[in-house]
């Protein structure tokens, strides 16, 4: 049997978690489809094909995918879920949304947001925000799994030329309508994908404060995260809320600034590769984590801190 | 309109859990237990909903062991009119949850279900999706802002590219994103009054379903431990050693 992975994509590009989940899929049975469900994808099927991961792209083209909708997608992944052993996806928004009403559909109890495959009947997951991992075994004959992005390695894109296959569309519900989305725009890079992430907490003591944030982050070309209890108190928005209830972030460098390390934020961000921290209070729960801590007054650090980064000759981006 | 609003009694989000040394589980007993945060949003959005007239029964559910009641009851005390407490032992998955779901909703017959998006202990994020597949109703999921109409509702979604609105048609089921509302606390006289109000016990095995786990726990662990880390003196310091050390600016 093979395991079919449900492909994210805005029908011009195939969507990063994606390829992270490619991967994993791949580690559960090397015979992997894709399903592309989409309206006028074709350079997203073309891309699909290219991965050497993927076997087979199968594409279902018709202009009621224009916009996602997890009614009308799961139609059309139960048309074609037969022949497989796994149905895969991300464990993002998108997966998230879409994956339970499939697997509630073939009466599967879908095992979430993987983050190793050791076997391809039992996953490792974290549970109780990441304070816990379990070791769980599927005993559904089929399965759905969706896949945490960030604890795999996104596949390679090019070199593969997996065969594309045209199948039917399957009938559109009539009962969700899509309106609009609105895209937060910015030239930083995405929080969820970053190399470098610096985040702010309550110390900042207010939204203009975090131009100080801004500031490190232009120069270290990162994406800006906050603790729930700066968005809470208004500072920044939510999309970049980092924590158990917002997002979870795997970045090479994690620099949390004015944060104390609820548990709630270091669910979020405690897997990072490498972590700092800049508070005044020696006692904060968040130098438990950190690899490099500096007890220091935010106010004074962030200045000094962008001085001695303008003084360095070259600096990774 | 009716609404049903489910809830889930989960370890408090404040507790630190802790591990159960054989690996079978996380330590319960003697922890502070609390409603799914996100579960007190869609109770608080279904008592604003009725509060602005355009609903007139609020009822709140559980599944759960004898306890979970306390959930039903924190949700009579904020405005639910009445509760009912499907009661079932043991750990119980998220399918089997949204199956007894489905025997309540073909009951009561409601308008709207809304619950949290996700659940603080397992973090499945499945049962308000397998819901809506099981009664083929729309799902709004991660909602973070509602507008009622005659017969839909508009509804804003926090997802990973900013906010997403969509329009789905009643009956509908919607998972609560944590900024849809600002959940109230209960007042003493309306937890007294709580008290008086109904809460209705079913047994799970008498709804005719399933709920044997398909999902075997082989092992739960603490996470790998960081290394403890260092302090650094200064700022200068720092900068050196993210250079030269560990090599990632």
């Amino acid at each position: 049997m093979s395991v079919l992975l449900i492909a994210e994509h805005n029908n011009k590009e195939v969507k990063p978690f994606t390829l992270n989940a490619i991967t994993a899929a791949s580690q559960i049975d090397q015979d992997l489809h894709v399903l592309l469900i989409g309206s006028k994808a074709d350079d997203v099927a073309k891309s699909l094909s290219e991965i050497p991961l993927v076997k087979k792209v199968l594409h279902i083209d018709h202009e009621i995918y224009e916009n996602y909708i997890a009614e009308n997608y799961t139609a059309a992944i139960l048309k074609h879920a037969d022949k497989y052993s796994h149905i895969i996806c991300s464990a993002n928004t998108f997966g998230k949304n879409l994956m339970p009403r499939v697997a509630a559909l073939l009466d599967i109890s879908q095992v979430s947001d993987i983050i190793k495959v050791i076997s391809p009947d039992t996953f490792l997951r974290p549970i109780y925000a990441g304070n816990a991992f379990a070791t769980v075994k599927s005993n559904d004959e089929k399965k759905c799994v969706t896949i945490r992005p960030t604890s795999f390695e996104a596949a390679e894109t090019t070199g593969g030329s997996a065969e594309i296959e045209k199948i039917d569309a399957a009938d559109q519900s009539e009962n969700t309508k899509f309106i609009n989305r609105e895209e937060i725009k910015s030239d930083r890079p995405e929080l969820g994908t970053a190399r470098i992430v610096i985040s702010g907490g309550r110390g900042l003591q207010s939204g203009e404060n975090f131009k100080l944030i801004t500031d490190v982050a232009d120069k270290l070309n990162a994406a800006i995260g906050a603790s729930r209890a700066a968005v809470d108190a208004g500072y920044i928005t939510n999309e970049h809320q980092v924590g158990q209830t917002g997002k979870v972030v795997v970045p090479d460098l994690y620099i949390a600034v004015g944060i104390s390390g609820a548990i709630q934020h270091l669910a979020g961000m405690k897997e990072s590769k490498v972590i700092v921290a800049i508070n005044k209070d020696g006692e904060a729960p968040i130098f438990s984590v950190a690899d490099y801590g500096l007890e220091a007054d935010l106010f004074e650090a962030l200045p000094q801190f962008l001085e001695e980064l303008n003084k360095l000759n070259t600096i990774q981006k | 309109m009716k609404i049903l609003v489910a809830v889930k009694r989960v370890i408090d989000y404040n507790v630190q859990i802790r591990v159960k040394d054989d690996g079978s589980g996380v330590v319960t007993d003697n922890v502070k237990m609390s409603t799914n945060p996100p579960d007190d949003n869609a109770i608080e959005e279904a008592v604003k909903i009725k509060e602005s007239g355009k609903a007139t029964e609020i009822i709140a559910v559980t599944v759960g062991e004898e306890k979970a009641q306390e959930t039903v009851r924190k949700a009579l005390a904020v405005g639910a009119d009445r509760g009912i407490h499907v009661k079932v032992d043991g750990n119980i998955e998220p399918l089997a949850v949204s199956k007894i779901l489905k025997k309540i909703v073909e009951k009561e017959n409601p308008d709207l279900v809304f619950m949290g998006k996700q659940a603080i202990d397992d973090d499945c994020n499945q049962t308000g999706q397998m819901l809506a597949a099981h009664l083929n109703w729309p799902q709004a999921t991660f909602a973070s802002k509602i507008e009622v109409n005659d017969k839909s509702l508009q509804v804003t979604r926090e997802v990973d590219e900013g906010l997403e609105t969509i329009e789905v048609n009643t009956p509908a089921i919607v998972t609560c994103d944590l900024r849809l509302n600002e959940p109230r606390y209960a007042s003493l006289p309306n937890i007294m009054k709580a008290k008086k109000k109904p809460i209705e016990q079913i047994n799970a095995s008498d709804l005719g379903v399933d709920t044997n786990p398909r999902i075997e726990h082989i092992k739960i662990e603490e996470p790998p431990k960081r290394k403890a880390g260092i302090k650094v003196a200064s700022v200068e310091e720092l900068v050196q050693k993210l250079k030269n050390e560990a090599k990632v600016i």
